[in-house]
């Protein structure tokens, strides 16, 4: 865990009653509706369909326990008693009032908590991997640079009014779970041959109505160089980003249009200006901001204690355990996933309940810690292998042990036309609806790991071109129509998906998924090859057959 | 449009000119970068003061000969969501060491004053009179900031390297 200092308490706090300022100016009428969207905006507020929502930032993906905590109190005191997770390491309140906000942004300060630039044209929340500092393999805890750039980028004086939004990922590990690839600036971190810390920096990811995988500018960026190679980034965009028009302002169309030799030596030049300022960051930064991340005091535990031999013999428990446990780099310990995709429910939904009962397990079994990934689903990061059992009973209790983890159900949606003003379809209803179809778990486990991904419309908030199933609602003739590709992924080998066929109605789309599945339980090879790699041996025309020649 | 300067409501001593204004024998002028360009040598051997107006879409690096000669350059904010002339601000400050007068114009509202002292400003066309009064207390508003730019203000990392020295870490 982070833990703030008077430093960074003291900002928080400050933006706290700037936002105060704010809205009251608003309420007052001194402030145009058009003036306060982009002020409320660089707050977090959106004006959706039914009333105002707030995303707050949850920095790449960690929480303790009172940080989920305040997040309760906010569902339960300021909304209507749930919150939801996004793809992008926020939480999201769907019905807020203007007048409230203050009190809920005082609230979350109160545990560093706050909701700066997670929407707007500036530089926004910094993601990383949900599994974080315990992932076994990893280079070192991305999290230490994810601080260090989340604060750089925090109130920028020169990029808080930037072309279009700006998303950083960052990942340690080779198998990448922070999606990097479809980022507007993706670092992998990497040590170079005399084993320095650095970063293989990424440019112009991103989904949207014009997708691109990103591109690699730069093999190596010393640690040390990071904030001003970022910076030179930025200073490349903010001039010449475009401003015409909102769909070609992103700066993958800035890297498209100039290509991304010019583009690099556009801010290899930048970079040569600014490198050796006061942006270089020496040894003893780095260690600070480390010194501020707390570890657990992890106990000698054995491998395979008694209580796991034991309850094995459960074939429940076997099943989540199967599903949802994955190794963790300190022997005895394990990363839990608990899926917030239970059957027929939103994608990414906790209540307040549910928040407040997982802060006190978080507290229990894993440290007081809990973590958030871009999947929709959180994690509690250490738990003892000793108290899987306990753990797994505890969570079915609350509904929160649905073992389908990677699986079909296991779907990522935007909230689409139920509140969104920019959808133009309908996506959780699709989510509920596929999650009805495939909810029996020998089936599911039949398929194996398939990503479904569900958007609203052709921002790409539910990253339906990265999904092995991407599911895209868009608006026809008065009618919601869903265009279906099969192949994309999201993760090191990011890849678009390619359409296949004609739009389905509403009513079709389940129908055809089980089509496509079908298909592939058809066509693949083994058992074991899965859905993605079949799609990429046969390509798209053998499911196209398939699905549409009874259609 | 109320103009701020020195942290405080003052006259506007320059007089703006359109591309074919005929010029006046004296007296503070702000100029259009295409026309101060053209007329430079005249513009500035004329008594009385000579600033340019500097579109947010021009490159900075054009200006750079005139720098040691004009008395204001004025940044464009067209909107207060482009932000453009922040990064001209930085560079004409922390590249190029400009060190005369730098005036924010266009659409300026109070909330953008603390991101504009940072990148460089130190005069404002306020859009609305409120927000010029409010100017000194808005100023103020952080005490805290992460990013190292030319303004001198200390940022939080290098705050903390000093807590840590006189803590005396270590000992």
């Amino acid at each position: 865990m982070y833990a703030y200092d008077e430093i960074d308490r003291t900002l928080v706090n400050e933006r706290v009653s700037e936002f105060r300022d704010q809205v009251k100016r608003r309420l007052s009428g001194e402030l145009t509706e058009d003036e306060f969207k982009i002020l409320r905006l660089q707050n977090g507020v959106y004006l959706q369909l039914h009333a105002y929502m707030f995303r707050v930032a949850i920095p790449y993906g960690t929480l303790a326990s009172n940080q989920l905590r305040a997040l309760a109190h906010v569902a339960r005191k300021y909304d209507r008693g749930y919150g939801h997770f996004t793809t992008r390491q926020n939480i999201q309140f769907n019905w807020i009032k203007l007048a409230e906000l203050p009190d809920a942004l005082e609230d979350l300060a109160k545990v560093g908590i706050h909701a700066m630039q997670t929407s707007g044209n500036n530089m926004r929340n910094v993601t990383s991997d949900q599994w974080a500092g315990v992932a076994p393999g990893e280079i070192e805890d991305p999290r230490i640079w994810s601080e260090l750039i989340r604060q750089h980028t925090t109130l920028h004086p020169e990029f808080s009014f930037l072309p279009r939004k700006f998303k950083i990922a960052i990942t340690a590990s080779d198998h990448d779970r922070a999606a990097i690839k479809i980022h507007d600036i993706g670092l992998k971190l990497i040590k170079n041959e005399k084993g320095e810390t650095g970063f293989e920096v990424l440019v112009g990811g991103g989904l949207g109505r014009t997708p691109f995988i990103g591109k690699t500018i730069k093999h190596f960026v010393h640690g040390r160089d990071i904030l001003s190679y970022i910076e030179a980034i930025l200073r490349v965009y903010n001039q010449y980003g475009r401003r015409d028009n909102i769909y070609k302002a992103r700066i993958k169309i800035l890297v498209h249009e100039l290509g991304i030799e010019k583009f690099s030596r556009e801010v290899e030049e930048e970079w040569q200006h600014i490198r050796n300022s006061s942006l270089q960051i020496d040894d003893e930064v780095i260690e600070d901001i480390r010194s501020r991340f707390s570890y657990p005091a992890y106990e000698k535990l054995p491998h395979m204690p008694d209580e796991l031999r034991q309850a094995a013999a459960d074939a429940d428990f076997e099943a989540w355990r199967k599903n949802s446990v994955a190794p963790h780099k300190v022997q005895g310990y394990s990363i839990v996933t608990i899926s917030l995709k239970p059957i027929g429910a939103p994608p990414g939904d906790a209540t307040a309940d549910q928040m407040d009962a997982l802060a006190d397990l978080a507290d229990k079994y894993s440290f007081g810690e809990i973590r958030v990934g871009h999947e929709q689903n959180l994690a509690l990061p250490h738990v003892a292998k000793r108290d899987l059992p306990a753990l797994w009973k505890a969570l079915d209790k609350l509904g929160l042990a649905t073992p389908n983890v990677n699986l079909i159900t296991d779907i990522i949606a935007c909230p689409g036309l139920d509140y969104c003003s920019l959808a133009n379809a309908r996506s959780i209803p699709i989510a509920q609806e596929l999650t009805r179809r495939f909810a029996n778990h020998e089936l599911a486990n039949l398929i194996g790991r398939l990503h479904i991904n569900i958007s609203g419309c052709i921002n790409a908030c539910g990253h339906h071109h990265v999904g092995h199933i991407g599911i895209l609602g868009v608006e026809k003739n008065g009618e919601e129509v869903y265009q279906i590709t099969i192949g994309g992924r999201a993760d090191e080998g990011a890849a678009l998906g390619n359409l296949i066929g004609p739009g389905v109605k509403f009513d079709e789309v389940a129908d055809v998924i089980e089509d496509v599945v079908e298909a592939y339980l058809a066509l693949r090879e083994r058992p074991d090859e899965l859905f993605i790699d079949t799609v990429k041996r046969l390509g798209v025309e053998p499911f196209k057959e398939r699905v549409y020649a009874t259609r | 449009m109320p103009l701020v300067n020195g942290g405080k409501i003052a006259d506007d001593s320059f007089v703006k000119l359109a591309v074919d204004t005929p010029l006046p024998e004296s007296g503070d002028v702000l100029v259009p970068a295409e026309r101060f360009i053209a007329e430079a040598d005249a513009l500035l051997k004329r008594a009385g003061k000579v600033g340019v107006i500097w579109p947010n879409n021009r490159d900075i690096d054009e200006l750079v000969p005139y720098l040691g000669k004009v008395a204001t350059v004025a940044l464009v904010f067209p909107t207060f969501r482009d932000g453009r002339a922040y990064s001209q601000a930085r560079l004409l400050r922390e590249r190029y060491n400009y060190r005369g007068d730098l005036r924010a114009t266009g659409q300026i509202l109070r909330d953008q004053f603390v991101f504009m002292l940072r990148a460089g400003f130190d005069s404002f066309e306020v859009k609305k009179q409120a927000d010029a009064e409010a100017f000194m207390q808005t100023a103020k508003r952080y005490s805290v900031f992460y990013q190292p730019t030319g303004d001198g203000r200390i940022t939080a990392l290098h705050r903390r390297m000093q807590l840590r020295h006189s803590e005396g870490v270590g000992t």
